[in-house]
This record gives C-alpha cells, structure tokens and sequence, in this order.
C-alpha cells in the first residue's frame, strides 16, 4: 500500500473565547488590559478564559484515490478540520501530513468580482484557487462549456442569475487538478440539473482520475452515494469511521436521533416559524422506530408539528431524496382547515416501493393553499434494506430511485 | 495514477502548530501570479466603476498641484530658487501620491481581502504587495502626465532621472513597512483604519511636498526626520535636471528607516499572519 495522501495524528484545535468579549479596538484594548492588571494586582487572577477546543485529538488516515466524506452536526469541528488541511489556520497541536497538491473549495466562487466580467472572474478565481495564468487560458473553454454561459462572458457577472454564476463559479473549481480535492458543502447551492452534473463531475475526479477527495455535507444521501468511507466528527473528535453506510447509520441512531425518531429543537430556524413548528419525526416498520427497514415490508414515516395560528387550509409534506440526493418524490394530504393545535400526520411507503439504500426525508408545512411555513430538509434518515435475491436471479445494482413491484405480464410465443 | 505512482515528485508538506513558515518563500513565489491578479482586479475594477475611469488619476493630482501653488507660493510666498512653483509642487504630489497610495493600499488590503483570508490558503503578504503594484500602476500613469509638463516649462531632466527607480523603490519600501504594520494590527484592532489617514495628513504638510527644503536651513534638519522628506527630494531633483538639490543626511535616514520598517513589518506581519483567518 502506499503512503496515505492524507495523515492526521492528534490534531487539536483551542479557540480561546475571553469573557468580557473581544476587543476590536484599541480603546477596548486598553482598558481591558489596564482591568486585566488591575485585577491580577488585587485577587491574583486574571479574567476568565474559557477554552474551546474545536478539534481534539483527531487521528486518521486516508488513501490516494479515497473518497471520504466529513459529516456531524454543525459545530462538531468539520469546517475547523477542512481550514487545517487547507492551511488556512493553524493547529493548535498536533500533526498533518499531506502528500500531493491540496486545492480546496470552501465556497463557491471565492473572490469573484460582482464588476468584473465572467471572463475575467474565471482567471481571478483561477488565480485564487492555485492555477497559473497559463493552466486557466489552457481550461478556459472546457471550463465556459460545462458552466454553459458562453453567451455571458463578457458580461459583468453581477448581472447573472444565481444559477450562472453558481455554474462558473463551480466550473473553475472543477477544473483544478490537484491530487487532494477539499470540497466542503458547495453543492447545497445551485439548481438540481447542475447540482447533479457537479455530482457527476465530482465522480469523475474521483473514480476515473483517481483523485482523493474530502467531502464535507449535509445532504446524507448524496455523501452516501459519493463517498466510500465516511469520518463523522462530534464535538471535535471522532465519533465514527468506516463504511459510509455504517457511519451514517451510526450518525442517525446517535443522541436525539436514536432509533428513527428526531426530537426538534424548539428554536431551529429551518424547523418552523412563528406560524407553524415541527415538533418530532419518527420511521416506523413493523410497528418499531427504526432507521433500518426491510424492502419487503411498510415503512411508516410519522410527525408531529404545532399549528401556531389559524390558516384557511393547512397541510403537510414530505420530501424524499435517495442516496444520489435525487429528489425523489414529494407527497402530502390534502389541505383541509386545521385548528391551532398539534397534528400528526403520517404516509405509508408499501412494501417493494423503494429501492435499496440510503433514503432522506424533509418535511414542510404548507397553509392557505401556497405559503410554505417552512421546509426543515434531511430531517431523518432511514436505510432500505434488501432481503437476499433468490437463486437465479440477477445479483448486481439494481439501479432507479424506486423499485416498485409492477404488474408484469409473460406468455411463451408460438413460434411461427 | 503517475501522481500516486511516484511519491518522490509528489509535493507533500506537513503543518504543525508554529510550523507555517517551513515553505513560506517558497509559496509566495508560486503565487506570485496571483498578486498579479489581485492588482489587476483592484485597477479594473476601479476603472469600471467610475465612468470617467482614468480622468480620476490625473484629476485629483491636477487640483492638488493648483490649490498647493497657490497656498505655498502665492500665499505664503515660499522661495522657489528660480523654479516654477507648480513644478516643485507637481513634482512633490508624484512620490507623495505613490507613498500615499502604496501605504493606504497595504494597510488597509488584508481586512479588505478578509474574505479570501478566511477561505484559501496563499501566504498573507501577497494581499499588500498587491497593493504596491496597485500604487505603481498609478503612479506610472501621472508620471506620464507630469513629464510633458515638465518639458513644458523648459525643463529637460538630465542623469538625475536615472535614479528616479530608486527613489520610488525607497518609496514602496517605506510604504510597505508601514503598511505591513497597519494592514496586521487592523486585523486584531478595527482602528487602526483611523490611523492611516491621520498619518497621512500630518504626513502631507511634514514632508516637503509644497515646498523646497532647502531654502529652510533651520527648519531642514527637523524636517529630515521624516523618513519621507529624502525620497520627496530625490524625486523632484532627479524629474527637474538637479535644479533642486539632494540632501543627503534625509537620504541616509530615509534609507535606514525604510530598512527597519521593512524588516520589522514583515517580521511582525510573519509573526501574527498565522491568526488572521481566526479573528479576521
């Protein structure tokens, strides 16, 4: 085996918060310090500082060609891992051995211009990103086809859609050509057509160039169809590594998300507003909540949300997407009055519906025919298991987002 | 994969905590391209945004050469030594408004590329010799207009004009110094924005900028302490065919400063880089 592309021993990370605030300026300063003094003159302390290790005592390997993706809850120290490998900041202590070309893509379109062209941008952001002035003029055109704006380049790119310039911006970055590819959650922007060819732009890197590549998501399903192994950090040490199936298996039964069922904070932005609040999901199979089901039986997918006003009509939905972060289908009842109050709604997927795999659900509640309260996304997750294939039949990937039962129908033909 | 297949030509580095300046030179040399692209985005961009674009760089310099004549000859009937007043003021404004440009560009370049701090990697002193080369670009365009002027009121620089690189590298020596100080103390401290223009108009009436210093025996070995005054001196006696003389005690000190400013600048802006994308 070779040498890991990637070697991490005891990485630690301390950010050091200081009671009484930051001091961002030099009167603050001053004055902190003259208390500081002040203080340690009388009771032998300074203020208090509280430690807070974003990062600690990360140790793991990964391989040249390796697909790994990062997950956790925000603030679990993913971002604070990306910004070490990509030498923004510094550890703490601790050690990182890296063995290739790192280009890492934080966000999309880093240094992009508002008043400069679409061309020009593509040089700066090439320039910003690491390639030479020579690199980008060799990429330029791949790079403007598969952002499909050749029409706009000369056009300052404060005038284009979100979309387009989403689309170039990630068509500079995928062009880059190091042999360690940092990429963290660039693709939650973008519409579904271009997420999906960047998704197929990243599996190229990976399988056919043979690239390493870190990836850090929130969208589950689309770490489980791109990454083989998985690293899932929780408050700043690792909490899981291994197969990425296993890991997010692990990941969904773990704290609040034991066993299907995902308690909300009452405070969480995307999980409810002033008018109508998610309260809990639950994935039910054979009666149990779970997060692992089998393909030949029901799965139940069951939640509770607060009403918080009166709405004309009001309904709920749920949105699935399978492990390619294909958006699968979207279903709900139908909207009828509802009183202020909680409600639980749940659907039943019929056994031999859905494929085998990783599989995420986001709810949404909907009043007065169109306004959506909120849309809390990749609430739970659940993983569809496949019994085993019977003697004879065919044993590969059965690809499709689904894989319902359908009524087929066969008769030998005489022959003529 | 070749990259994988042969370990030896493939660049491998190691972070440790305190250990960042291991490839630092290395680095900045294969990003030199991007300091390139950084200038040429802030002059592009400039000239986008304003629609009477290039009218700007001379505009601003024109109304200051007319207002400092009149103030400093005409008003205060400063002695010129047989030079037209606006050429000594005109030649005066070009190494001030290079100082002032490369200075104020430098120190105020990291929080204003903070964005990009905080998300890629290239060693931090490319963002304020981005901004010399900002300054530069400049003052070449005034100093295309200040020439004809020159020849204009008779005037033909003779070998003096040879050393006009160097006082304009003395110049952005002085100005990176300081503004490598500036520009990384503005990261821990907001405030120290406020510095730089204060530095700036104290600075404009201190160095000889509207004036001759040598017509002012007791005041000139005051006035050589500002680090400035030498290069100030050095630009005008070398665009006016020595007609105004060097003074050489303010080179000496001009030099000397710049050297420290320069060392320790960059020994502080080494020092604290490694933090910037924690607090900027």
């Amino acid at each position: 085996m070779s040498l890991p592309a990637i070697e991490v021993s005891d990485l630690s990370k301390r950010y050091v918060i200081e009671h009484e605030s930051r001091h961002d300026n030099l009167r603050d300063q001053l004055h902190h310090t003259a208390r500081k003094l002040w203080r340690r003159a009388r009771w032998g302390t300074g203020f208090e500082r509280e430690e807070f290790w974003a990062l600690r005592d990360v140790s793991f390997s990964i391989q040249p060609g390796e697909v790994v993706g990062i997950i956790g809850r925000n603030g679990a120290g993913k971002s604070t891992l990306l910004k070490i490998l990509s030498r923004i900041t510094e550890p703490t202590s601790g050690k990182v051995a890296i063995r290739g070309r790192v280009a890492s893509l934080l966000e999309v379109g880093t240094g992009f211009h508002p008043d400069l062209t679409g061309r020009e941008n593509v040089f700066l952001n090439g320039a910003i990103l690491g390639m030479s002035r020579a690199e980008i003029r060799a990429k330029f055109d791949e790079i403007v086809a598969f952002a499909e704006v050749e029409r706009f380049l000369d056009t300052p790119v404060k005038r284009y859609s979100s979309g387009m310039y989403v689309r170039l911006a990630f068509a500079v970055a995928a062009h880059l050509e190091p042999e360690i590819l940092i990429v963290d959650e660039v693709l939650a922007v973008g519409d579904a057509s271009f997420q999906k060819k960047c998704l197929g732009k990243l599996q190229d890197v990976t399988r056919r160039e043979g690239r390493t590549v870190l990836f850090v998501s929130h969208n589950l399903s689309v770490v489980s169809g791109l990454c083989a192994r998985s690293l899932w950090l929780h408050q700043g040490q690792i909490a899981g590594l291994g197969p990425t199936n296993e890991v997010i298996g692990n990941y969904y039964q773990s704290g609040a998300q034991r066993l299907g069922e995902v308690v909300l904070a009452a405070d969480d932005p995307k999980a409810g507003n002033e008018r109508a609040r998610l309260r809990s999901v639950r994935v039910l199979s054979e009666g149990n909540v779970t997060t692992e089901v089998r393909m030949d039986r029901e799965v139940v997918v069951e939640y509770d949300f607060d009403l918080l006003t009166e709405a004309d009509t009001a309904t709920s939905s749920i949105h699935l997407h399978d492990k390619q972060g294909v958006w699968v289908l979207c279903s709900g009842p139908k909207p009828t009055r509802l009183a202020p109050g909680r409600h639980r709604h749940a659907v039943t997927f019929p056994a031999r519906f859905l494929n085998d795999g990783l599989y995420t659900i986001g709810v949404a509640v909907v009043t007065n025919g169109n306004r959506i309260e909120f849309l809390k996304p990749e609430v739970i997750g659940f993983n569809v298991n496949e019994e085993a294939r019977s003697l004879g039949e065919y044993t590969g990937i059965i690809n499709g987002c689904i894989r319902p039962e359908l009524p087929w129908t066969t008769r030998p033909l005489a022959s003529p | 994969m070749d990259s994988a297949a042969s370990p030896s030509t493939v660049p491998s580095i190691v972070l440790e905590a305190g250990r960042a300046s291991s490839h630092y030179w290395r680095d900045l040399w294969r990003y030199r391209e991007l300091a390139g692209f950084l200038a040429w985005r802030d002059v592009k961009v400039r000239y986008k945004q304003a629609s009477l674009g290039i009218a700007w760089a001379i505009l601003q310099p024109a109304v200051q050469t007319v207002l400092l004549t009149f103030v400093f000859g005409k008003l205060a009937k400063m002695p010129d030594g047989g030079v037209p007043y606006p050429l000594i003021v005109m030649c005066g404004l070009l190494p001030w408004q290079l100082f002032t440009a490369a200075f104020n560009g430098a120190g105020g370049s990291l929080v204003g590329n903070s964005h990009l701090i905080s998300k890629v990697y290239f060693p931090r002193l490319i963002v304020p010799i981005s901004a010399l080369a900002v300054a530069l670009v400049d003052f070449g365009i005034m100093l295309a207009i200040a020439v004809p002027v020159v020849f204009f009121f008779g005037i033909v620089p003779g070998w003096q004009v040879l050393f006009l690189p160097v006082f304009v590298l003395l110049a952005l020596v002085i100005a990176f110094g300081a503004g490598l100080w500036i520009s990384a103390l503005t990261v821990r401290f907001r405030d120290f924005r406020f510095i730089t223009p204060f530095i700036l108009q104290i600075g404009m009436f201190v160095s000889p900028v509207g004036y001759r210093t040598d017509f002012l025996p007791n005041w000139r070995e005051w006035l050589a302490l500002n680090p400035l005054a030498g290069v100030v001196d050095g630009v005008r006696w070398s665009l006016l065919g020595g007609q105004t003389p060097l003074h050489y005690p303010a080179l000496v000190i001009s030099v000397a400063a710049g050297l420290v400013l320069l060392l320790s600048g960059v020994w502080y802006f080494r020092r604290v880089e490694r933090q910037f994308a924690d607090i900027i």
